[in-house]
Parts: structure tokens; sequence; C-alpha cells
């Protein structure tokens, strides 16, 4: 499996609720990111939660968002980020405008 | 400490009127969780069904138990004197703890570098990911609520109540370990350090500025 984001690659993540073992933190489901880097490939936990193999492996990423995205009251400096490890299959590419 | 340390029934303190202290209480007088339950089912079943030994589960907590952040800040100190290392470091910390003999464990660490434009700082907002195996065991405030749903939320505020003041201009760069991954911080060197050989810096290093809640002081 091919990494399909690249570093500098601005992603959003899908807003969905599935139930299970979820990786990926609700305060950033919906939110536009930017890709700093490109970690590698992982067996999926949402699947080896149930004691399956989790293949095809996963790629997983760095995604940068400023916090000031996450937060719309955010109260600290307007540099501050949050990095969050992500599995490629809750991202797709950012639409719209950049910001 | 507070005044709930162990004698009978009645003080035998010399000279103390006749007072109790509240019995400390035993381990088991906590709740039994579901968690906890099924944590020793499964531990029973592992070891009934030959996949390991109590002896290998016991010496496996004792491992763990016996790791702390001196392993980490090796690391750290190396890092300040070697260019080359820090790379090294910055790209694969577990290869870097080999460097040492230091077995980091098979989940792959990343190092992010604090500089005077970016403090980072590391959380686990899921649970309590922890690269236990380079610094030990998490304090408990690592684990608690408070500390994982504040800090990705008010990370300024929350790094206040550590004693550590960050400026305005320097970015705040909160690391949410929700995967594959751990993360140490490298913390930047103090000033006044400059004399010092590897193994005193080392010395400087600490859990909190490995986690990113603290700065290691000027000298």
């Amino acid at each position: 499996m091919t990494a399909r984001f690249a570093v500098g690659d601005r992603v959003r993540v899908r807003a969905a609720f599935p139930p299970g073992h979820v990786r990926t933190p609700f305060f950033i489901r919906g939110k536009e990111g930017q890709v700093t880097r490109v970690i590698g490939e992982f067996a999926n936990p949402e699947e080896l939660a149930y004691g399956r193999k989790g293949l095809p492996k996963r790629p997983l990423y760095w995604i940068q968002f400023p916090q000031s995205a996450l937060w719309p009251d955010y109260a600290g400096g307007e540099d501050d980020s949050a990095v969050v490890d992500v599995y490629e299959h809750w991202l797709e590419p950012a639409k719209g405008k950049r910001k | 400490m507070s005044g709930t340390h162990r004698h009978g029934r009645a003080s035998q303190h010399p000279g103390a009127p006749p007072h109790r202290h509240p019995p400390q209480p035993d381990l088991e007088d906590g709740p039994y969780t579901d968690y906890m339950a099924m944590a020793d089912a499964v531990a029973a079943l592992l070891i009934k069904k030959k996949v390991f030994t109590g002896g290998d589960l016991r010496r496996m907590i004792e491992l763990i138990d016996s790791k702390s952040p001196a392993a980490g800040a090796k690391l750290v100190a190396r890092a300040w004197l070697d260019k080359d290392f820090k790379k090294r470091l910055l790209a694969d910390v577990n290869a870097a703890a080999a460097e040492f003999d230091i077995d980091a464990g098979h989940i792959p660490i990343r190092c992010v570098e604090n500089t005077p434009k970016i403090h980072n700082v590391i959380v686990c907002t899921l649970c309590s990911c922890y690269p236990r195996l380079l610094i030990g065991l998490p304090p408990d405030w690592y684990k608690s609520r408070n500390y994982r749903s504040r800090t990705i939320r008010e990370p300024r505020a929350v790094l206040r109540e550590f004693g550590t003041e960050i400026a305005d201009g320097v970015e705040v760069r909160v690391h949410d370990s929700t995967a594959d991954l751990r993360y140490m911080v490298l913390p930047m060197r103090p000033k006044g350090s400059e004399r010092l050989n590897e193994k005193a810096l080392a010395k400087l290093v600490t859990r909190d500025s490995m986690i990113g809640v603290a700065r290691l002081e000027d000298r």
C-alpha cells in the first residue's frame, strides 16, 4: 500500500462516528490540517482490537492542526498547534480554499 | 504527608492524649472494577494455557517497574553534545537507544525537539500511552482525565500549573499520542551547562522535561 498523501498536503479528517475501537479523537473529526510526516504503515487498530489481523496495513500520518481550528475560543498563541497521529482511511483531501 | 500512619487502636505517642488515626486503607479496599476482573481473568487464562508462566509475568512487571527516566536522560545529554547523534535520535529513538544498549521496546518512539521558537508537550488524550521502557512508568497525573483533556484544549494553562510559562511568540505544539507511536521531548540545554560533561548533563535532565511540561532551569 502506498501512501496517498504527502508532506504538505492539506487534508480533512472524516466526520464519521463509527462504533468500536477508534483511534481518531473526536476533536479532530471534520477538521482540516496539514500532513507534516508520513510515519509508515501499521496494522489497523480498529481490526486488531477485535482479534483480527488488521490487514492490509494502513499508512499513518502526522497531521498538524492550528489550535484555533480545533477550538473556536482557543485562548493561547496564534501559532499554537496540535499534532495528531491519524490513519489514512480517516483522511480525505481538503476542499475549498486555504486558510 | 497526612496524619494517617498506622498503629494500634489508641495512640502510643508519649505525652500525647489518646487519639485514633484512621487506618491506611488496604489495596483491596478500593472497588474491584470490571476491568480489573477482566485483566486478572485474562492473565490467569494465559498462564493456564501456557502462553507464559506466572514467573514470566512477574519478571515483566519487575522489568517495567525498574525503568526510570535515566535512560532517556542519557540520550538527551548525548544529543546536546553530538549533532550527528541528535539527527539519529530525531529520526528514530529506538535505534539511537540501541547505541547505548538501551532496549526501548518494539513500539516506535519519536523525539520532538524544543527550540526557542517551539515548545512541545506530550499527551495521550485517548488513554495514557507513554514511552515506559525509555523513561519509566508514567506519573499518575499523566493518566488523569484532567491532564488528558485539558492539555490538548488549553495547554498554556496546564503548563502554567506546572510552573512553566511559555512566552507569547513561542509556538506551543501538543502531540497527541493516539496511535502506534510514543513520544519524548528533547528539552533545550540549560544555559550555564557549557562546562559539564555528558554524565553531569544527563543528571540535569528530568522526566517532566522529557514529557514537555517543564523546561530545564538555566544554571
